[in-house]
């Protein structure tokens, strides 16, 4: 059954998801943050589905339970282009685009398959376990990808505040999605008790953080990267 | 499972980093900002920086202030960061004293986060007890 406070979450991200996308408009960044702003719509849609299918079908029905993981899977192929558009936003002045969007397919049609193979003898739970497994692994490939870019604004020396803020947004975000997956998968006891709480919590600090970035951080505003990287003294 | 506990260690381990990096993004912000005398006869504290310690009362004077509501949201944030720090600062101390050095000094940056918040929020209250004063006139 769920409770007020899932409710509050529910109602929080899809708030917040709409209002990303206000405060990118409001700030002039809508086109240049196209993929980000359709994410956020998608899953602001996605969010009131989800709550169609509970009051339709109920939290504890299968129909829901598809829903959610196909939906998640979908908003996570939709993630990889904001990530691709991330990436030609710190590409912009190498034109390497087309090797950016090229390499990402390939990463995603590799990963599915990989998917696919993993739970391939299980025939019985074939599509439940497939999407649980796809959806650990799409998260896991979000991380590399997420890295993978983090690694490059450091070597690059990228200065953009909105930028930074946005990458490690995302990483935190896709970090915290795959570890709660792979535990999952490692304990699938835990579902019920904590982990049910994650993935909402998660799901809120996405478009949290992002809104605050776009309220908060001016498109010129500059930060060195070198002064963000832990060191121990 | 030895796949799924991999992706679990990689993915907390980078969790983590991102984590730190993203709060350090918020609070790069506040290092550039030059305090002013206001903030330091209101926390008592003359000429010298601020300390790890001072961060919950400069966020108690934060809260007395009037909301200036577009600030609460970073507050929160470095606050959370704050306890994070706090809680390994206390695992290391004892086992890996330069790891506790390093949150120490992230928790003075956060203190000073927090007096840059609370500076905004007095010149807020102080515009507004003018304009106050200037509609009566």
């Amino acid at each position: 059954m769920l409770g007020p406070v899932d409710y509050v979450l529910w109602l929080a991200s899809f708030l917040l998801e709409v209002f990303v996308v206000v405060c990118a408009v409001r700030s002039k960044s809508f086109l240049s943050h196209l993929s980000l702003n359709l994410y956020m719509l998608a899953a602001a849609v996605v969010t009131v589905g989800q709550y169609v299918s509970i009051q339709r079908f109920g939290f504890q029905s299968l129909q829901y339970r598809y829903y959610y993981y196909y939906s998640e899977s979908l908003l996570t192929i939709v993630m990889f282009c904001v990530i691709i558009q991330l990436y030609q936003h710190v590409f912009v002045e190498m034109n390497v685009s087309r090797y950016i969007r090229s390499a990402a397919a390939i990463l995603l049609l590799a990963t599915a398959f990989f998917s696919y193979a993993v739970v391939r003898e299980n025939k019985d739970h074939l599509t439940s376990r497939f999407v649980v497994e796809l959806g650990q692994n799409l998260h896991f490939c979000g991380v590399v990808l997420t890295y993978l870019l983090w690694g490059a604004i450091l070597k690059l020396r990228e200065t953009r505040t909105r930028l930074i803020q946005l990458v490690l947004a995302l990483g935190v975000y896709f970090s915290a999605t795959a570890g709660t997956y792979a535990l999952r998968n490692l304990f699938p006891g835990l579902q019920e008790s904590v982990l049910r709480w994650v993935p909402p919590l998660i799901g809120t600090w996405l478009p949290l953080a992002w809104a605050y970035t776009f309220s908060k951080v001016p498109e010129d505003a500059r930060l060195t990267t070198a002064r963000l990287l832990v060191r121990a003294r | 499972m030895i796949i799924a506990a991999l992706i679990f260690v990689f993915s907390i381990a980078a969790f983590l980093q991102f984590f730190i990096w993203h709060c350090r993004s918020i609070l790069a912000s506040s290092r550039r900002v030059e305090l002013s005398d206001r903030v330091r006869e209101v926390t008592g504290i003359q000429g010298g920086s601020f300390g790890a310690e001072d961060f919950s009362r400069l966020v108690q004077l934060v809260r007395l202030c009037p909301e200036r509501g577009d600030d609460q949201g970073e507050i929160r944030a470095v606050g959370t960061y704050y306890n994070l720090l706090d809680f390994f600062g206390r695992m290391a101390r004892p086992a890996i004293p330069r790891v506790a050095a390093w949150a120490e000094q992230e928790r003075v940056n956060c203190s000073y986060f927090a007096a840059v918040a609370l500076d905004r929020r007095i010149s807020y209250s102080r515009d507004l007890f003018t304009q106050q004063v200037a509609d009566r006139l």
